[in-house]
């Protein structure tokens, strides 16, 4: 389980306003909230898709997160952020990931939210598989692009 | 002993999630030659994979990092969440 209620890893669906509220509460001085929320998709490279399942490594998960977290309040005044991750099986238009942080002035906000999502992608270790209308199985490949997209925040 | 676990596409090539090793290596290079004695499975999986990603006790590890009794080692391919 994970140390901090900032890192959530679950089956359960999520409700992005109680979420962001909970992200506001108890904070007047913020300004901005900036919220992603990844969703399944019913096609992945020109095939049907359907049904997603997510695995992940418990406790490594929970601990890469928090590090991609707090490195993003490093690098950006932030006054809150969250991170919930589903696991399990997930079916098209489901929601998957969701990503908020808040902050006074939004440009921190925007920049640490995307952050968090490009480092999520390539460093916490969750893998997707998924299941073709015909039932055939497949792991989902890692993709160059989101290995790119991390390195545009390299120091 | 140590703990080494298998993630996705390796735990169904490999056939198992999780074994205990007696330490008798040094370093994950070393674990990696004697799991990829086991067979072509192992060897193409893991020790011949240049994606192979490593971790130790939780954290992003690499074929150099020393183990010691009680680690906990897994293996997995590149990540896919998100």
């Amino acid at each position: 389980m994970s140390d901090t209620p900032f890192i959530k890893i679950q089956q359960d669906d999520f409700d992005l306003t109680t979420e962001v509220a909970k992200l506001r509460q108890g904070h007047k001085d913020i300004g901005a909230v900036v919220s992603f929320v990844g969703t399944v998709r019913d096609i992945n490279e020109g095939d049907e898709v359907s049904v997603l399942e997510l695995e992940h490594y418990p406790r490594m998960t929970e601990k890469a997160l928090e590090k991609i977290r707090l490195e993003a309040h490093e690098r950006w005044k932030l006054e809150s952020s969250l991170i919930i991750h589903r696991i399990g099986k997930m079916y098209p238009t489901d929601q998957i990931v969701l990503v908020a942080v808040s902050s006074r002035h939004r440009e921190n906000a925007f920049h640490a939210a995307h952050f968090i999502m490009d480092y999520l992608k390539t460093n916490a270790p969750f893998w997707k598989k998924e299941t073709l209308p015909n039932g055939e199985e497949r792991w989902v490949d890692s993709r160059v692009s989101d290995k790119e997209a991390e390195q545009r925040w390299a120091k | 002993m140590i703990n080494i676990l298998y993630f996705a596409s390796f735990r169904e090539v490999l056939g198992q999630a999780e074994e205990q090793l007696p330490v008798t290596h040094s370093t994950v290079s070393e674990l990696l030659s004697e799991l990829a004695a086991r067979g072509d499975h192992w060897k193409v999986a893991l020790a011949d994979n240049a994606n192979l990603q490593i971790a130790v006790n939780h954290d992003v590890a690499s074929r150099e990092t020393v183990i010691k009794a009680g680690d906990e080692i897994a293996f997995f391919p590149p990540v896919t969440g998100g």
